[in-house]
């Protein structure tokens, strides 16, 4: 019982509430190719990496201020697989986001940072918002918020 | 005639090309990017050796591995071992690593020039490692993260651009040694396949 209740736990232990550990892109591309008449935002991240933690708060006010609306955000980590539980986990205590969180661990990056967006070299952070067949990417930080929600708004107002 | 027009829309399409690349990162950070095939541009930068270091003064080289990189970024960090075991390999082959910082150091104090000559003497860097001083030479050669590899050839013409291999956190993992595999084809007079690949990388530090 100790053993099933340690697995159970030790399952749990990834990431918090529900969030997704993807080891293959394969399994995350399907999220990249939705098209109804939502607008995801999609931003690549890690822990390491400072311009991205700067920026994160941005994205956290998006998901707070668009709530209810058709407006969802994912904050795509591409942190270590060993870093997971040691850097990642604390990190994502520590700051609490509402904001939807993944880990993508699929490291052959060759293989799929072109099906992202085929203008991506590869540097984080980097953020992809699509909407029905329009994508917008853009490898590089945002400057503030402002400066994020002006790429969303002529979105919300199309519709 | 047809032949005229073929290059016409070639030409065409490279400048938009060119264009779109130039214009790229959001319109704030230009980067005119070198590609396979293109002629690599040659610098002349302060290495940690007290060197200051061009291609040109490689008489015997019969090519290079210029690998932006640095001290701080963890996917080079991860790589750092890797870009050593290249150079120990490579250049005794005529092929020499010849590593470059593009991180403005005022925005990344850990890649200052004292924290770099203090990383390779405690990691023994065996090649020279060089401060892109004012950031004018990973823009032209359009590198956008760190570890970023160039292999150009004896006449400086680029054979491959991008990462080192295919599974950066764990060595065990790696099936594709995209740079070993690039500077084989070379040698045997034949082009790199892939001769482009992408990698997650830290992006340049650039000051705004």
């Amino acid at each position: 019982m100790r053993k099933l209740l340690f697995l159970f736990l030790f399952g749990q232990a990834l990431l918090l509430r529900g969030q997704r550990v993807y080891e293959r892109f394969s399994d995350f591309l399907p999220y990249l190719q939705q098209q109804n008449d939502t607008i995801y935002v999609v931003n690549f991240w890690a822990t390491w990496c400072a311009p991205c933690i700067e920026e994160l708060p941005y994205f956290e006010q998006l998901h707070q201020e668009y709530r209810g609306r058709k407006v969802k955000v994912l904050l795509v980590s591409m942190d270590f697989r060993k870093d997971l539980e040691s850097k990642l986990k604390p990190f994502l205590q520590r700051r609490q986001f509402s904001a939807p969180i993944a880990a993508l661990l699929d490291s052959d990056y060759d293989n799929w940072i072109e099906q992202v967006d085929p203008q991506w070299t590869g540097s984080i952070p980097a953020t992809l918002i699509f909407h029905g067949e329009k994508r917008k990417f853009i490898e590089n930080e945002f400057s503030d918020y402002a400066e994020l929600k002006k790429l969303i708004d002529p979105l919300l107002d199309s519709k | 005639m047809k032949t005229a027009l073929r290059t016409c829309l070639l030409a065409l399409f490279a400048f938009f090309f060119v264009l779109e690349k130039a214009q790229g990162q959001n319109g704030r950070t230009p980067q005119p990017v070198i590609m396979p095939g293109d002629s690599a541009p040659d610098f002349s930068l302060k290495a940690v050796s007290g060197k200051i270091v061009s291609l040109k003064d490689y008489k015997q080289a019969k090519g290079f591995l210029v690998i932006f990189t640095c001290n701080t970024c963890p996917y080079a960090q991860a790589y750092e071992g890797r870009i050593i075991d290249l150079h120990n390999k490579y250049a005794p082959l005529g092929y020499p690593v010849i590593a470059i910082n593009p991180n403005d150091p005022t925005v990344q104090p850990g890649d200052n020039f004292q924290a770099m000559q203090d990383r390779a003497k405690e990691r023994k860097y065996p090649f020279e490692y060089c401060l892109d001083e004012g950031q004018k030479v990973f823009p032209k050669y359009g590198a956008s993260r760190t570890p970023h590899v160039f292999l150009l050839d004896k006449t400086r013409r680029v054979r491959y651009v991008g990462a080192i291999d295919d599974s950066v956190d764990d060595e065990t993992q790696v099936t594709r040694r995209y740079v070993e595999e690039a500077i084989a084809a070379v040698m045997a007079g034949k082009d790199p396949d892939p001769s482009l690949t992408r990698a997650i990388g830290c992006g340049i530090k650039v000051k705004r």
